[in-house]
């Protein structure tokens, strides 16, 4: 149960940020990524004041043998850079792009009038369910072989 | 692109400060990552990783019960989606397909993952910038803007 609150409050208050730093407006996050345009720093702003207590917390948990409500640390161990992780995000920075939605913006704007946040996340939903078709079948194809 | 309003960065460095707050909370609390794509992926049963489904689904609430919450008592955003509902949809095919292959997005691999250094994020997050900044040129060149 406390897991659970503690998952609730974290997501409340990364909603919060983000619409503090109006990083649920695509416009916003296009007019950063618009860099022969009008080019807008809010982004890069936000991406600074999260990285501070977040990299805190990180240098904290190293000094912890474990979380405070939880058996262990879930941190990703892997530090292999292979095609598939750069491919992957090549291709989320392209969607990305496209119209200005990630993935916690898209559901945190849901709650804002229009219809457009649920045919993007929809389609993400899709696009996730794709990858994991993809890669179920290649790797049954590689088991064949 | 229409120019956008600037934001005050206080109110960006502010709402990067809750995001990152989030993330650390989780992570001291739950010993989790605040990454919203493997959260959504887990919340919606698409993945079989990652945190309990029932903490993937609270953190999917919050989202857009904090940006609600935090909405009325700090600012209402003005968000404006001008994209067609094709560009959603490729779009959002793109985010979805990406983020899970290259394990990540903006907050996992953007904020977290650059936050603990950790190689993949670096690389994964300099790669979803450059694609960004080239969609968004390209569209660009595309309207004739």
């Amino acid at each position: 149960m406390a897991r659970i609150l503690i998952s609730l409050i974290a997501g409340a208050l990364f909603g919060g940020g983000l619409i503090v730093s109006d990083m649920v407006n695509p416009a916003r996050v296009l007019a950063f990524l618009d860099i022969f345009g009008d080019w807008d720093p809010t982004l890069a702003f936000v991406m600074g004041g999260a990285i501070v207590p977040s990299a805190l917390a990180y240098a904290f948990s190293k000094k912890l043998s474990r979380p405070l409500i939880e058996e262990r640390f879930f941190v990703p161990a892997n530090r292999t850079i292979d095609l598939k992780l750069v491919t992957g995000a090549l291709i989320f920075g392209a969607g990305w792009g496209l119209v200005g939605y990630c993935p916690g913006p898209a559901i945190a704007g849901l709650v804002f009038g229009d219809w457009q946040p649920f045919v993007f996340v929809a389609s993400m939903l899709a696009g996730m369910w794709l990858y994991r078709m993809s890669s179920a079948f290649l790797d049954s194809k590689r088991s064949f072989a | 692109m229409s120019p956008i309003s600037p934001l005050d960065p206080l109110f960006a460095l502010g709402g990067g400060l809750l995001i990152g707050f989030a993330a650390a909370l989780l992570l001291i609390f739950s010993g989790r990552i605040a990454g919203i794509s493997g959260i959504v992926a887990r919340a919606t049963g698409i993945s079989n990783s990652g945190m309990p489904v029932g903490q993937a689904l609270a953190f999917i609430v919050g989202l857009p019960v904090g940006a609600v919450v935090f909405g009325s008592w700090m600012r209402s955003p003005e968000i404006a989606v001008t994209s067609s509902v094709p560009l959603l949809i490729t779009a959002g095919l793109l985010v979805g397909f990406g983020t899970r292959m290259g394990n990540g997005c903006t907050s996992g691999h953007g904020v977290c993952g650059v936050s603990r250094l950790s190689p993949r994020s670096l690389v994964a997050t300099a790669s979803f910038i450059f694609t960004g900044f080239a969609a968004v040129a390209a569209s660009r060149f595309v309207t004739g803007a």
